[in-house]
């Protein structure tokens, strides 16, 4: 019976930024945990999976998703994010307390982990940092936090009371958890409906200036610095944003901050090119190509922590209309980790070690989660990519309930082929 | 030829010169007694107004009209976009019923687009949002071309909101496709992001841009702009960038006034110059419906091929 708990991924390129590893070796699973890396061989009563020509990582983690159960199950649920993200190398997500109800209150946490216990891969709440989302009192942070939630944010909308920031950047002080800041100000922003740039312009698009993100950042690092609190910065997008980051973390703020896998790849030229498709429709919206590059060079430098997916699940009678009208958001978990060795790895921006440190070391880090790593004794969330797989992105395919991504039809190459969580293989594509 | 005409984006000088030339012939038909003719006989044109317009609408019907084509109308003063039934079915529900051809004004930037990826009918801008206006800047370059001829080097004034203006973007499209120098004009506040990006002239100064233009064409001033903030006041507006005698008088003797209406007048424009000897503002409208007839002329399926 030992072949059921015990595991050899056999002749993989291991890479384990935490540890400092990346070479060609042998991870041993039993029980659930990794029990070595590498070592004298032994495949006896083992399963062997054969890793030779692939990458083995660290399950992905995803900070930034939106499951949408309880309220929206028509768009996805707990259960199909989560197989979505197995399929897509991702063995831990946070997901965003905008649901319906929203996840505001201790039993909206317990509720969480219930329906994630029979999930995919591990789901961990984050809590809204304001009642109701309404922006007005804060949530009951202590509760929230003994029920389990790993993080705060009122994800979809800013927290426009700089009072109310303050207080819960000091009040979750005491407890330690991040508070996930998505920046936008609603006055510049309200009725518009892509970037504000050439593109809009000629567009006559209504447009959203990058200034409504990076001033409410700026606005909220002061605050950060002048309280000694910790801010973590949700999906950023603009080049000016990320200055005002870099700037903050010379001078020691506790600041750290995310991009999403849209914004470094697509731009505001994509959405005018596709016909004002409203799977290019996002909030931060696709931005101009100098911020691409900008936020493309703040992965390598460190001025960006983690790499997200916002997986923003939307099902086609929402989606499917005029580009003003439609929601803003698009589903990122079956392909982020194809687009980044892609679009980033293959092209030289960053290297392997880099792409997992982004969406698995550093992200597990700064939800303090236990993923991200290969250590002896860790969780055995492991994710095997194959570097030589192409595919053609094709929605119909997914395992998501929605299909609303702007990379239909990608050819891409590289593809996460197999997923282990705790111990237990949820997708396998290897053969 | 185009499959669509979503807009001038796109589109060459010599395509533009393609649409004019054969508005000519109909425009010469517009003054016969017997101004119908069998072109479009068994073509059905489906005109789509979701957002209120009145010579657009009526230039479209008497185009298609004129040419023998059926027409059904949809119109719906839809003040709210997420009310009653969307975009999308109202599409699917005119498709079914075999129109050959759509004619649609919409709010949404793209709209047109979202309905040539949809159905398989020949689309027809008449305005998507802030976006293009294509036919209104075909009739403005029809009118243009009948006092001038060439473009070429031809100094043009556009004066007015481009921030939220379809006819100035599409106007800038066919002006710079056929070679003539453009000058844009507006305060700040209604200028659109990365303008000086077009490749045009851009000034707030009215006096500056309008100097030894050929062509002014002034846009019509929302009333809603001053409440947004825009500006302040109409009377200020109307004080700097109103175009009045004193503004015409610094133009090349050569000159036109155009305005694509409706006219504010006494915001935008003053009666004396609306009505002035140069204002070809009531022949861009008898044009329109020449511009128009080619359009749909040109983009029409062929029956015979189709067949």
């Amino acid at each position: 019976m030992d072949s059921e708990t015990k595991f050899v991924i056999k002749g993989g390129r291991v890479v384990d930024p935490a540890n400092g590893i990346d070479e060609i070796t042998d991870v041993y699973i039993e029980d659930g945990m990794i029990a070595r890396i590498g070592g004298k061989k032994n495949y006896q009563d083992r399963t062997l999976i054969d890793a030779a020509g692939k990458l083995v990582f660290p399950g992905l983690v995803d900070i930034h998703v939106h499951l949408r159960e309880p309220g929206r199950e028509d768009a996805e649920t707990i259960e199909s994010g989560s197989l979505a993200a197995v399929r897509g190398g991702v063995t831990s997500v946070c997901c965003m307390p905008n649901t319906h109800p929203p996840i505001d209150n201790a039993p909206m946490v317990r509720f969480i982990y219930d329906r994630g216990s029979e999930a995919y891969c591990r789901v961990y709440p984050i809590a809204a940092i304001s009642k109701g989302l309404e922006g007005k009192e804060l949530s009951e942070m202590f509760d929230l936090a003994i029920a389990g939630a790993v993080g705060f944010s009122d994800d979809g909308r800013p927290v426009t009371s700089s009072q109310l920031l303050r207080n819960a950047l000091l009040y979750s002080k005491m407890i330690d958890l991040p508070i996930m800041l998505h920046e936008e100000d609603l006055d510049l922003s309200a009725g518009r409906h892509m970037h504000e740039g050439h593109a809009s312009g000629l567009a006559g698009m209504q447009a959203v200036p990058a200034v409504a993100e990076a001033g409410m950042i700026a606005r909220d690092i002061m605050l950060a610095s002048f309280l000694d609190a910790k801010v973590h910065i949700c999906h950023v997008s603009a080049k000016e944003s990320v200055g005002i980051i870099r700037d903050a973390k010379e001078k020691g703020v506790k600041v750290t901050a995310e991009a999403a896998v849209h914004h470094l790849i697509l731009t505001d030229e994509d959405v005018v090119k596709s016909g004002f498709d409203s799977n290019y429709k996002m909030n931060p919206p696709l931005r101009a190509k100098d911020d691409v590059e900008v936020l493309r060079a703040a992965l390598v430098d460190g001025t960006i922590d983690a790499i997200v997916t916002d997986h923003a699940p939307h099902p086609p009678e929402d989606k499917d209309c005029e580009f003003a009208v439609a929601p803003f958001g698009v589903v990122g978990l079956e392909t982020s980790a194809s687009l980044i060795y892609d679009k980033l790895v293959r092209t030289g921006i960053i290297d392997i070690t880099r792409m997992v440190e982004l969406m698995s070391t550093m992200p597990a880090r700064l939800m303090d989660i236990s993923a991200g790593t290969l250590s002896q004794g860790a969780n055995a969330d492991i994710m095997i990519f194959d570097p030589e797989r192409k595919w053609t992105v094709d929605s119909s395919k997914f395992a998501g309930k929605s299909r609303n991504t702007p990379f239909e039809g990608w050819e891409l190459t590289g593809k996460p082929v197999w997923t282990m969580v705790d111990g237990q293989i949820f997708f396998d594509e290897l053969s | 030829m185009k499959e669509h005409l979503l807009g001038l984006d796109g589109w060459s000088g010599e395509e533009i010169l393609e649409v004019l030339d054969h508005a000519r012939t109909f425009r010469k038909v517009l003054d016969r007694d017997v101004k119908k003719l069998p072109t479009l006989k068994g073509i059905t044109v489906a005109n789509l107004f979701f957002e209120n317009s009145t010579r657009t609408r009526m230039s479209f019907e008497l185009a298609e009209k004129r040419l023998s084509a059926d027409i059904i109308n949809f119109s719906a003063s839809t003040s709210s976009l997420k009310k009653g039934e969307s975009l999308r079915d109202t599409v699917d529900n005119i498709w079914s019923m075999k129109v050959d051809m759509v004619v649609i004004r919409h709010v949404a930037v793209g709209s047109s687009h979202f309905i040539a990826r949809r159905c398989k009918a020949v689309v027809i801008n008449a305005g998507d949002g802030s976006h293009e206006h294509p036919t209104q800047a075909l009739l403005d370059l029809y009118t243009i071309r009948e006092r001038f001829e060439s473009f070429e080097g031809l100094k043009v004034c556009l004066v007015g909101d481009a921030l939220h203006s379809r006819v100035i973007r599409s106007n800038v499209l066919g002006l710079k496709a056929l070679g003539a120098k453009i000058t844009l004009c507006a305060p700040l506040t209604l200028l659109p992001f990365g303008v000086e990006q077009w490749g045009i002239d851009v000034t707030c100064d009215i006096e500056e841009a309008i100097a030894g233009a050929n062509v002014v064409n002034v846009m019509r001033l929302q009333l809603e702009r001053q409440t947004a903030g825009y500006i302040p006041s109409l009377r200020e507006y109307s004080t700097y960038w109103g175009i009045h005698k004193g503004l015409i008088d610094l133009m090349d003797k050569d000159h036109i006034i155009m305005h694509p209406g409706p006219m504010n007048r006494g915001v935008e424009i003053t009666q004396e110059v609306a009505d002035s000897a140069d204002s070809v503002i009531l022949p861009q409208v008898t044009n329109g419906v020449a511009v128009r007839m080619a359009v749909l002329y040109l983009l029409s399926p062929r029956i015979g091929e189709t067949q």
